[in-house]
């Protein structure tokens, strides 16, 4: 304690912040994070905001720039009446995954929550965003801004070329398809958007040069042509439509015939997008898991070497108990298990069987218990898991007791829910894989393919539900939905609801039965 | 190296297009709202920001997504006390429990609840919509308070060509005496002193003694004078400007009405967007602005705004009652020296026979002098509106006021019947030059 009196370490002392003392303290960090925890980062790039910055920033889903739309405006006059109202306060930073790695910290924050912030969201998200699996796999860092400028500027010039009122319902069927819109298993091709650019204009250009008035004079296909060359037609056009298949924005971009060049490349816009943010969906738990534990860490090691007072470190710890703060379930300010909360605990568990290991977490954990390296089994585990995969692997009996967690099982039929498991040895297995499946997108999405498409007769899309568990569409949603994807497809749609493993048909709809 | 960057000169705003093309999505539904709004509220409170509640319709943005009440479900929650395996929990209400309905509930709360508040801007565009105002008006009815800099005291910040220099002088000779700043004139008699010793050809040690300790001083007083400067930062002073509301006269808006039976809520809608009107107007001119509303049947009376709007008496109609009541009312406390004085009657044409003539008397002989502007308008059924639009013809009130609309050239009327007719009454309120001279 009586190195404390040495204030000759310390960083700041004040509570304002300025230039020189982020970049004092952003040097600081840094060498621990990448000297201590072995951190790997992309190039940072910290952008200083007002509320009102903040705001816009909520609206355009976190991104600096993208396409106009209403929905974002929506979003927008919502987010800003609950801060003017003060029923809710503002991040105090929000980081952007891409290379350089953005992060926008508010004006309004002390220096503390500066060096929070920083820690947080310039080291933390920024090594899981660089190095785990599925960010790699699936996202694009070093090109997305620049497609997001492309992308702004491409609906832009449509809408000046086509109008508003051409452009917008083409967004609006696109947004209500983004759940749909993600390849879940293969992977995307890259493209740059230089190449994207060319792309685009080398195909208006083709058309253009391959337009020809004689194409109309040829005669039409005779209807008694011989049936078996067209059955064998069909099976080969299904076997190149690659069915069944479950990104549909991408089926109908290639395959609606209705569609102009510029309506796919809205269609592709929107999907790429969804793309994006689909890796952020799947690692809630741990992307933040890992930013708070990075944080936390670090505050701890630069308080150690003096370089944070006892104020800035009661500060830091403040907020943070906040961040991490867990209601139980039958508190009024329950809404949910608190991501931030549960991929903390897990990461200081992890440290903790690491390095302390009882002989429970022993059997539990025998490959990494008491191997005395967190720093590696950490990074490893930041790296290869999504949140389902990682609770799986990672939830230890010790962390099911200390949130006392248990399992509810709900029948819409039934009149009561039932306890199926607690905190106990028979229940910690089931808590773990119900726990995991929760976070798994796959599960929790209704899984929706395009099945067949009726080529020869009157092109006809179909569409298949997979229910699982009893749970189907809400049925408004999906009828506005539905109108939507006809819209692109531009002929009759049906959506089919079948039972997973009975193959029994729960439902079966059609657009041409809606009213339109 | 970090690359800091900051942001915060950009220009905020970035949403406001989308925000203008949320509001153009849902203008049916904010229509509806603002007229409610209209007619539920104050004649004041018309042009402040709205906080509208708008039901999702129209902007609703939808997807595949599961229903709730199907299915069957497992959950993990945290904080479990006394339940162990098997435990049975009742579902309180239907479709939704402490943990499970705790999801759906939050996102209806979000869909049924979407609040926002619309701008002064955005609620007069909207109000304006059916009005057929032409566009220089729109705008210049918008118009906020106009503001003039006007000297407030001093400030230690501010740009150069603020700066006081007689305030910034007095505090650099405070600050000089009490550092002790040493004078040029000390500084030059020690100089020639120390001049003179040094001319002198063969100084005595006492002499040189002295020289050396003058020397000492005049060295010290330089260096003091160095330190303390002349003018520092510190004594600067700025003069500093508040932006004050530019000042204006007192206005007084009269608002008659009939509210005999034969006035119905569509009459009663269309009379508020006139009164409304006249008060954006009027607010755009003057700083304080009285409203007094007189109703009546066969009697006046001054009432509050609600009672005027909102509820009915029964009774013949003689529109001289309210006309005297104004009168009246000028009498004791707005006498029009000190006030400026405008009427807006609405009425459905109704009168007592041989009222009118006391009407035309009444304004012809006294109101009419007082006021600035006397707005009538006759609220029509829409069916007549078509007989009666073009023509001289009409009730007897009508018929009496065209006497005065030919006497007076601050005096105007029309007939009614959609909110569309209403901005004539007031064109010459708007026209460019908007003195209102009388006549006669």
């Amino acid at each position: 304690m009586n190195k404390r009196a040495d204030t000759s370490n310390l960083l700041f002392q004040s509570s304002e912040w300025n230039f020189n003392t982020l970049y004092r303290t952003y040097d600081a960090i840094k060498e621990i994070a990448l000297d201590e925890l072995g951190l790997d980062v992309y190039p940072n790039q910290l952008e200083i905001i007002s509320s009102e910055q903040m705001l816009d920033a909520y609206s355009s889903n976190g991104m600096p720039l993208i396409y106009r739309h209403w929905s974002f405006g929506k979003h927008f006059v919502y987010e800003e009446h609950h801060y003017r109202k003060g029923h809710r306060g503002l991040a105090y930073e929000l980081v952007i995954n891409s290379n350089p790695c953005i992060t926008y910290l508010m004006e309004e924050n002390t220096m503390s929550m500066q060096t929070l912030v920083t820690a947080h969201a310039a080291f933390g998200h920024n090594h899981f965003f660089k190095n785990n699996y599925l960010f790699k796999q699936w996202t694009d860092a070093d090109a997305i801004l620049n497609y997001m400028e492309f992308a702004k500027g491409y609906i832009a010039r449509c809408e000046e070329k086509y109008g508003l009122a051409a452009v917008e319902p083409i967004i609006d069927a696109a947004h209500a398809l983004m759940e749909q819109a993600v390849f879940r298993y293969n992977r995307p091709p890259r493209n740059s958007p230089m190449k994207e650019r060319a792309r685009v204009r080398d195909r208006l250009e083709y058309e253009e040069r391959a337009f020809s008035d004689l194409w109309r004079t040829l005669p039409q296909r005779k209807a008694d042509e011989d049936p078996s060359e067209i059955e064998r037609d069909l099976s080969e056009r299904k076997k190149t439509l690659n069915l069944p298949e479950e990104n549909l924005l991408y089926f109908i971009e290639k395959n609606s015939i209705i569609l102009e060049p510029w309506q796919r490349e809205i269609l592709r816009i929107v999907r790429v997008v969804a793309q994006y943010f689909y890796p952020q969906r799947q690692t809630k738990v741990m992307n933040e898991g890992c930013a708070t534990f990075v944080h936390y860490t670090i505050m701890n090691m630069m308080f150690d070497k003096g370089q944070l007072s006892e104020g800035n470190l009661l500060e830091m710890l403040h907020s943070h108990s906040n961040v991490v703060f867990q209601p139980g379930f039958d508190d009024p300010r329950f809404s949910g298990l608190n991501p931030y909360a549960l991929g903390f605990a897990m990461m200081q568990d992890i440290e903790r069987i690491c390095t302390e290991p009882t002989a429970e977490d022993r059997d539990w954990f025998p490959e990494f218990a008491g191997n005395g390296d967190w720093r590696g089994t950490l990074l490893d585990a930041w790296a290869n898991h999504r949140d389902e995969s990682f609770i799986l692997q990672y939830l230890s009996p010790a962390l099911i007791r200390k949130f006392r967690l248990f399992a509810l099982e709900d029948e819409t039929k039934e009149n009561h829910y039932k306890v199926s498991s607690i905190h106990n040895e028979r229940g910690y297995e089931r808590i773990r894989s119900t726990l995991a499946r929760s976070y798994d997108i796959g599960v929790n999405q209704p899984n929706i393919q395009v099945v067949d498409v009726d080529f020869r007769g009157n092109r006809h899309l179909h569409l298949q539900h997979t229910v699982r568990d009893g749970i189907v569409l809400d049925e408004h949603a999906r009828t506005a939905t539905l109108r939507h994807v006809r819209r692109l497809w531009g002929y009759d749609v049906s959506l089919v609801g079948v039972e997973a493993g009975s193959e029994k048909i729960l439902y079966e709809t059609s657009s041409s039965k809606l009213a339109e | 190296m970090p690359n800091f960057i900051d942001r915060r000169l950009n220009p905020k705003d970035k949403s406001l297009s989308n925000r203008q093309r949320f509001l153009r999505r849902a203008r049916v539904e904010l229509k509806r709202v603002i007229n409610e709004k209209i007619s539920t509220e104050k004649i004041t409170d018309v042009d402040a920001g709205h906080a509208i509640s708008l039901p999702v319709s129209g902007t609703s943005e939808p997807s595949f997504s599961p229903d709730r009440g199907t299915g069957r479900r497992e959950y993990v929650l945290p904080g479990n006390r006394e339940f162990v395996l098997g435990d049975r929990l009742p579902k309180p209400g239907v479709g939704g429990g402490a943990g499970a309905g705790k999801g759906g509930a939050a996102d209806l709360e979000l869909e049924d609840d979407f609040r926002f508040v619309l701008s002064r801007e955005e609620v007069l565009d909207l109000f304006f919509e059916d009005l057929e105002l032409p566009d220089m008006v729109k705008s210049s009815l918008k118009e906020a308070i106009a503001f003039k800099p006007r000297r407030a005291g001093f400030t230690t910040a501010g740009a150069p060509t603020n700066i006081n220099v007689g305030r910034s002088m007095r505090n650099s000779f405070g600050r000089r005496i009490a550092l002790r700043r040493p004078k040029q004139a000390d500084l030059d008699a020690i100089a020639d002193e120390v001049a003179l010793l040094e001319a002198e050809a063969k100084p005595s040690p006492a002499s040189l003694e002295h020289l050396a300790e003058l020397r000492r001083e005049l060295e010290v007083l330089q260096r003091r004078r160095k330190l303390v400067a002349y003018i520092d930062p510190v004594d600067i002073r700025f003069n500093r400007f508040e932006p004050m509301p530019v000042p204006n006269a007192n206005a007084v808006m009269f608002c008659l009405m009939d509210v005999s039976g034969s006035m119905g809520e569509r009459e009663k809608d269309l009379a508020k967007r006139f009164f409304v009107l006249l008060h954006l107007f009027l607010k755009r001119r003057y700083e304080r602005i009285d409203i007094v509303f007189i109703r009546h049947t066969h009697q006046a009376h001054e009432v509050d705004e609600e009672t005027f709007f909102h509820s009915t008496q029964s009774g013949g109609t003689v529109v001289s009652t309210a006309l005297e009541e104004m009168r009246r009312i000028i009498e004791d406390r707005y006498p029009s020296r000190d006030w400026n004085i405008y009427a807006a009657q609405a009425s459905d044409g109704d009168n007592l026979t041989g009222d009118s003539e006391n009407c035309v008397n009444l304004l012809n002989n006294e109101l009419m002098k007082l006021c600035q502007y006397y707005a009538y308008v006759e609220i029509l059924d829409e069916r007549e509106s078509a007989i009666f639009r073009s023509t001289d013809n009409g009730t007897s009130l009508w018929r009496s006021y065209r006497l005065v609309g030919t006497n007076w050239r601050n005096f105007q009327m029309t007939r009614i019947a959609k909110p569309g007719d209403i901005y004539p009454v007031f064109h010459q309120l708007f026209a460019k030059q908007p003195k209102t001279a009388k006549s006669g």
